[in-house]
């Protein structure tokens, strides 16, 4: 009650109600989980007839039956891009949390098994990260065949390093804080330092890295499959319909290509906008990065 | 001086070797461990033609019955003296193939990269002198927004706004198709080179616009500003005589260090309009199983992102002034 008058006087000074961190955090939060909600329940509710062949409904531009119109087979782009949305969040999903996952094993080891350990990963890093991202995965994409395993092998393997810098540079500076110093001098093996007092002061970085990382791999995933070498076309990936669609795009027909990238940008944004503020609530200080 | 830089340069090289040789064991490995058949990559379509016995000929001609590490350094050893090997799809020495391309892709990327610069710079330096005002929040929102904005997607809606709809600008290729390569006018190419390149730089506008706004309105917090303000300096004097000086050398040197987006993106905008260059190569090498290609390719962008860190290390170790200071004074 005292916060709503609060808030009431606070937005009555500009005309724009003016909300804080964690009540902006909660709201970009309970949106972006309506929209991954709706996309998953909506991919699995719509069942297979919209993909459907019908000659008759071709090249229908928006109307209130096929609202983001159909394609030269008939086929409905509003289900099209609704499920190619919901693969891509899945396997952005699988891909940013083994990222995630092999940065942490990564950065704890790096900061627990020693200078010849850390030297080894700090190296590592160092070289994943002067190839480009997109070469990479290109490369990986080709070595594993393409299809769906090489996308998610590919992002696994791209994305983890510059989260594992993070997590090496905090899990280093907790090994030298007093309550590791005597756990060290207690006798306490190196793994059970790394897993009971390293791993749950990373904890929040990991989440946050985890949400910062995921926007990336779905984009990353789009991307390669757009160019061809990631799902086969027979999946309905948003970079399958954005990359048919450039052979339509001289024909005039903008609701191939307009519909289904404005709702990957939308299902991007909304994650990246979860990740800066969890960030900025985990993280005070990088407020104004 | 001199001996900072000999130095420097000493210790860069030295690195350079090893992420070169190390970047090569890996990807050499990474494709030795692929599921696909070089052979019948290379046979293609003439699979009904070629018997076990051509094949097994076909492996021993290319060596591929020798065991790995041979191989390997075999491969490197003709890398050392400049001999890349030769590409399956364009029939011509990799070396060869890297090179014509590297000219066209160099340009795009050249354009992109100084127009996501210029803009970027100047829309973090108009965001940062409104902080919290209306063209502040847009242009935030607008980074944050193309922050998330699949790059090739921006490449399909300019191509229908220019080249479909209004019919301004061709569709694709560096070149008008149709036209002998001595009659193609400067004019021709850079029409053909100024959708790719906005698409290139849209990407990379965001990054460098959001870390000038941050630098600079720090700057403007501090006392020098306080004090320069309480002079009577003012507007955009103010920003040119003291804001600028500070943030210009972060700001380019996050720009060079972008080398590795800048590659990622030439990728995509060229495979969008068709553009013949790098990242095309590369689209085209990896859909068609064109090995050597594909490793030249590789090394040739890890040689790319690391001249730009480079330059980004240079920049920020040597020729700051107050960087240069500090290391005096611990000498």
């Amino acid at each position: 009650m005292i916060r709503r008058h609060m808030l009431q006087a606070a937005g009555m000074n500009t005309g724009i109600p003016r909300w804080n961190g964690r009540i902006r955090t909660a709201i970009s939060v309970s949106g972006a989980i309506a929209l991954l909600a709706v996309i998953m329940l909506g991919s699995r509710l719509m069942g297979s007839e919209g993909l459907a062949v019908s000659l008759e409904e071709r090249n229908m531009a928006p109307s209130p039956a096929h609202l983001f119109g159909t394609d030269w087979l008939g086929r409905d782009m509003l289900s099209r891009t609704v499920k190619g949305l919901a693969l891509s969040i899945q396997v952005g999903l699988l891909g940013a949390a083994c990222s995630t996952l092999i940065a942490a094993v990564m950065g704890l080891a790096a900061a627990t098994l020693g200078r010849a350990a850390d030297r080894c990963i700090s190296w590592l890093i160092d070289v994943s990260l002067s190839v480009p991202h997109l070469v990479m995965l290109i490369l990986i994409a080709f070595v594993c065949g393409g299809g769906m395993k090489g996308v998610a092998i590919g992002i696994m393997l791209t994305h983890w390093p510059s989260l594992a810098r993070v997590v090496r540079a905090e899990a280093l500076q907790l090994m030298s804080a007093d309550f590791v110093l005597v756990s060290r001098k207690l006798g306490r093996s190196r793994m059970w330092i790394a897993s009971r007092h390293l791993a749950p002061h990373i904890g929040p970085q990991l989440l946050v890295g985890f949400l910062m990382l995921f926007p990336h791999a779905v984009l990353h995933e789009a991307a390669i499959t757009f160019l061809g070498l990631g799902m086969s076309p027979h999946q309905p990936a948003i970079g399958i319909i954005l990359s048919e669609s450039m052979r339509y795009l001289s024909t005039g027909m903008w609701w191939l290509a307009v519909f289904p990238g404005a709702g990957l940008l939308l299902a991007v944004w909304a994650f990246d906008r979860i990740g800066g503020h969890l960030r900025r609530l985990t993280d005070p200080g990088s407020v104004r990065l | 001086m001199l001996r900072l830089i000999a130095g420097f340069i000493g210790k860069k090289a030295i690195r350079l070797l090893t992420l070169l040789a190390a970047v090569s064991v890996i990807s050499f490995a990474l494709v030795n461990a692929s599921p696909v058949d070089p052979v019948q990559a290379y046979i293609g379509a003439d699979v009904m033609r070629v018997g076990p016995e051509q094949r097994a000929e076909i492996a021993a001609y290319w060596g591929l019955d020798r065991p790995f590490p041979e191989r390997f350094l075999k491969w490197a050893n003709a890398l050392l003296h400049g001999d890349m090997g030769t590409s399956m799809i364009y029939r011509e020495p990799v070396v060869k193939v890297i090179g014509e391309r590297f000219l066209s892709s160099v340009w795009l990327m050249a354009l992109a990269w100084t127009f996501s610069g210029v803009i970027g710079f100047a829309a973090g330096i108009a965001a940062a002198m409104r902080k919290d005002s209306w063209i502040d929040r847009l242009i935030k929102g607008f980074c944050y927004t193309l922050a998330s904005t699949p790059a090739f997607w921006i490449g399909l809606l300019l191509m229908m706004l220019f080249s479909v709809w209004l019919g301004w600008l061709p569709v694709g290729l560096s070149v008008p198709a149709g036209v002998l390569a001595d009659e193609v006018i400067l004019l021709d190419r850079l029409r053909h080179l100024i959708l790719p390149a906005v698409t290139l730089s849209v990407a990379g506008i965001a990054p460098i616009a959001l870390h000038t706004r941050q630098k600079l309105a720090d700057v403007l917090e501090s006392d020098y500003i306080l004090f320069a303000r309480a002079r009577g300096v003012s507007g955009l004097a103010l920003i040119r005589r003291h804001g600028l000086r500070n943030i210009a050398l972060p700001a380019l040197t996050l720009q060079f260090a972008s080398f590795g987006e800048l590659f990622g993106g030439a990728v995509l905008a060229e495979q969008v309009f068709s553009y013949p260059g790098l990242g095309q190569a590369t689209v085209e090498a990896g859909l068609r199983g064109d090995v050597p290609l594909l490793m030249g390719l590789v090394l040739c962008s890890t040689l790319f992102v690391f001249t730009g860190n480079t330059l980004a290390d240079f920049l920020y170790r040597i020729v700051d002034p107050r960087m240069r200071a500090g290391k005096g004074m611990i000498r």
